[in-house]
């Protein structure tokens, strides 16, 4: 057992992150997303001069083992054995909560029960007594609003109080009742006979599950001693077709319905309505936000908002106060990485390969990066807003009869929108991430692979660069034909892949909406701040290595002397490959300049910008007179906009990152598909930009 | 004719009375872990703009569940929806 271990667990929308977030506070380093390199989010939590490390479980209504989620929460607690659970449940919405909590309590598990959203359930009209919910199941409970920090010192002081071991806080015997009770006292019993299944699961829940024939549990209780568990299961099935002879019906659903009977039971005696429920806000609102002909409108309004929005406030409107006037923050982060270059310059003279790898190879490439840091900001935090408020579901809901053509599902749609897909500047990590909440294996795959083609934040940097170069007057509709286009690939490569490659029967879509709160600023900003942090991170490192890796290669080998100063990147080794493509990519209209941005594209795209700004800069050095890249390029023979727009719709669509790359293969648990996205993809990009271009081409001259 | 949750409109109040067997394993798990067991009451909402998902009110929340499920939760009818003016 580890001893200083708490875990919080709960329903998804009972605030377990609000309780997570005030139980750490502001002492939480803000660590990777959860996944990426560990599978959980946490923290540690100071209190009375103790130091405990507080993990946050995936949301979950059940502990059986059929979605990821909960499987991942189960096996924490059966495997690491924390100290403490804190089970956060929603008073307001006590019946549905109590059901995932007896399954907790049938861990046999301290549990301390943080009764949260304690004043949502007054508003409602009843009064949970907390007291009595406490002598019923044998636990401690503490009520709290966590999203004001009401009661949240209390629920520190418990949890020392649980692990030094002056409070007690293991859970009374879970009853289900007459005929269930009795086989799994029978079955508790033999389990005692094998110590090393004894040592690993607590003796009523082993026998629980096997009586519901869980497959999981049976699995690792079979890794640990395959046949003590194989003479286990065998009395378990014949226990639960006693059961199932007994109740006319199959053992899980019994037993299932017995946790609900024990809610139930706990609500009646704990809950007592104590006036007139206020008219309910949610109830107003949907009736207007799902309503058959305003709700679609709304939806496309938010969407325009929030597109209106993320550019003036990050881009367009000079709102900070700044030495030399006023500024918007991408404005700031231009100006900062302009003075640096500017003390850079004198460098020049006296070292110039030092200043080339510096100025064109990490200021250009990393500076071209964290310029949309302020865009990405403004994004996340408006999506985590509105994900926060409940929204969210309410676009799944309206959107899932629409998506289910393509083979994709309501709850896709939180995918596509952290991915970038509304508006501009998200990231397919987090996005990916998203689609753990669904329980569907084939429709999460389908979403995971069609996920990428979303603008994300990597995307801007090239978007910009080239549409600043050819289409400076049509900002605003390029960037809107580009979102259209992401959209449509992403849905009629779902509906091919859906009758190709990923076939399956539609599968169940049961999703709860809950209740619309207003967002919580503090969790609000955290979230936000967590999804930016990883895109700095990135072009902090990866995006960083990878441009000096490749600034390497375009400036070595230095020609011999007899070769022509200008001929210097032709002569390198990226300027090599790129040659050697040329005779393909040529039919999108990309050069060998491009290839080099491209291939080093595939580790992250917002290395492109960069890689073809050293790439052309080292070209010709004959010349300063070009103040940006974009400037370079239109201005250049070779360049139009046909293959500009090639080039943002290859850029759009071919591999998904590195870091993508490595979290498809790691949530769809194979490396076939995360190959498979990035073959699939690159290929369809191609032949997309060639038919851009060789239309484009032909049509060039009648404009 | 059983009725089943599909076959209800907006406003009409229902018992659950159980769910198909032919459901995959699966989807009735899911449906029990949402609360969907038998004798529980539920309300239905709205429909989605499309007419699928419906959203019903169960155990004092809100749950959106396809038309295709909706076809294997087994119920009978306590109300029909009531006269409201308002609604159309």
């Amino acid at each position: 057992m580890s001893t200083d271990e708490i875990v919080i667990a709960g329903n998804p929308n009972a605030g377990k992150t609000s309780v997570y977030n005030r139980l750490t506070g502001a002492s939480q380093q803000v660590s990777n997303y959860p996944g990426v390199t560990v599978e959980y989010k946490s923290g540690v939590m100071r209190h009375a001069g103790k130091r405990l490390t507080v993990v946050d479980l995936p949301g979950a209504y059940s502990l059986t083992a059929y979605t990821q989620e909960e499987l991942v929460a189960r096996n924490y607690i059966v495997d690491r054995k924390p100290a403490l659970i804190v089970d956060v449940v929603d008073a307001s919405n006590l019946e549905r909560n109590l059901y995932l909590t007896t399954q907790i309590l049938e861990m046999r598990a301290p549990t301390v029960i943080a009764l949260n959203m304690m004043d949502a359930a007054e508003r409602r009209g009843y009064q949970v007594d907390a007291a009595r919910l406490s002598q019923l199941l044998g636990v401690p409970v503490i009520p709290t609003v966590a999203s004001r920090g009401t009661g949240v010192n209390e629920l520190r002081d418990a949890c020392i109080a649980v692990i030094e071991g002056r409070l007690d806080a293991m859970p009374a015997p879970v009853r289900f009742g007459h005929a269930v009770d009795e086989e799994i006292a029978a079955l508790t019993g033999q389990v005692g006979a094998y110590p090393s299944l004894v040592e690993m699961f607590a003796p009523s829940w082993l026998a629980t599950k096997l009586i519901e024939k869980d497959p999981v549990v049976y699995g690792q209780a079979r890794a640990i001693a395959p046949e003590d568990a194989a003479s286990l299961k065998a009395l378990a099935d014949e226990a639960a077709h006693r059961i199932e002879t007994h109740f006319d019906a199959d053992a899980a659903t019994i037993v299932a319905e017995h946790r609900y009977g024990i809610a139930a039971g706990v609500v009646k005696a704990c809950v007592s309505f104590t006036a007139q429920a206020r008219r309910d806000m949610t109830d107003q609102i949907d009736k207007i936000v799902c309503n058959r002909l305003l709700g679609p409108v709304i939806l496309v309004g938010v969407v325009a908002m929030l597109f209106f929005w993320v550019f003036k406030l990050s881009d367009e409107w000079a709102w900070l106060p700044w030495p030399g006037g006023w500024q918007s923050p991408t404005g700031v982060v231009a100006w900062s990485f302009d003075v640096l270059s500017s003390f850079l310059s004198p460098l020049e003279a006296y070292a110039p390969m030092l200043h080339s790898l510096l100025d064109a190879g990490i200021i250009g490439g990393v500076g071209g990066v964290l310029n949309f840091v302020p865009l990405i900001f403004f994004m996340f935090l408006f999506v985590s807003a509105l994900e926060d408020s409940g929204y969210i579901a309410r676009v799944a809901f309206i959107l899932d009869r629409p998506l289910r053509v393509f083979g994709l599902q309501g709850k896709s749609i939180l995918a596509f929108i952290v991915a970038g897909g509304i508006g501009a500047g998200g990231c397919a990590v987090p996005g990916i991430m998203a689609t753990r909440t669904m329980r569907e294996d084939k429709d999460r795959l389908l979403t995971m692979l069609v996920t990428p083609f979303m603008n994300c934040g990597a995307k801007m940097p090239v978007y910009a660069m080239l549409i600043a170069a050819f289409f400076p007057g049509d900002r605003i509709l390029v960037m809107m034909t580009l979102w259209a286009l992401s959209w449509v690939t992403a849905l009629c490569a779902a509906w091919v892949l859906r009758r190709t490659i990923v076939r399956g029967t539609q599968t169940p879509f049961v999703m709860e909406l809950p209740p619309y709160h207003l967002p919580v600023l503090r969790g609000v900003l955290r979230h936000t701040w967590e999804r930016t942090w990883m895109y700095i991170k990135k072009a902090g490192t990866i995006i960083l290595a990878i441009n000096i890796v490749l600034w390497a290669l375009m400036y070595f080998p230095r020609p011999p002397d007899e070769v022509d100063d200008s001929d210097a990147l032709a002569y390198s080794m990226a300027g090599r490959a790129g040659k050697t493509l040329e005779p393909v990519s040529a039919a999108a209209g990309f050069d060998w300049k491009t290839n080099i941005a491209l291939i080093g594209g595939f580790a992250a795209k917002e290395v492109v910008v960069g890689a073809l700004g050293t790439a052309y800069a080292l070209e010709d050095q004959t010349d300063e007179n070009y103040h940006s890249l974009s400037e370079r390029l239109a201005a250049h023979p070779d360049w139009n906009p046909v293959r500009g727009f090639a080039l943002m719709i290859f850029v759009m669509l071919y591999a998904p990152c590195f870091v993508t790359i490595a979290v498809i293969r790691r949530e769809s648990g194979s490396w076939k598909w995360a190959a498979f996205a990035t073959l699939y993809s690159t290929a369809l990009a191609f032949v997309l930009a060639v038919i851009t271009y060789q239309v484009g081409m032909v049509l060039l001259p009648y404009f | 004719m059983k009725k089943t949750l599909f076959d209800l409109i907006t406003g009409d109040t229902a018992r659950i009375v159980r769910i198909h067997e032919n459901a995959p394993a699966c989807v009735r798990m899911r449906l029990l872990d949402m609360g969907l067991t038998k004798g529980a009451a539920l309300r239905v909402e709205r429909h989605a703009p499309l007419g699928d998902p419906v959203e019903i009110v169960l155990k004092g929340y809100r749950l959106a569940i396809r038309m295709s499920e909706a076809r294997s939760i087994e119920v009978e009818l306590i109300a029909e929806r009531e006269f409201s003016p308002a609604s159309s």
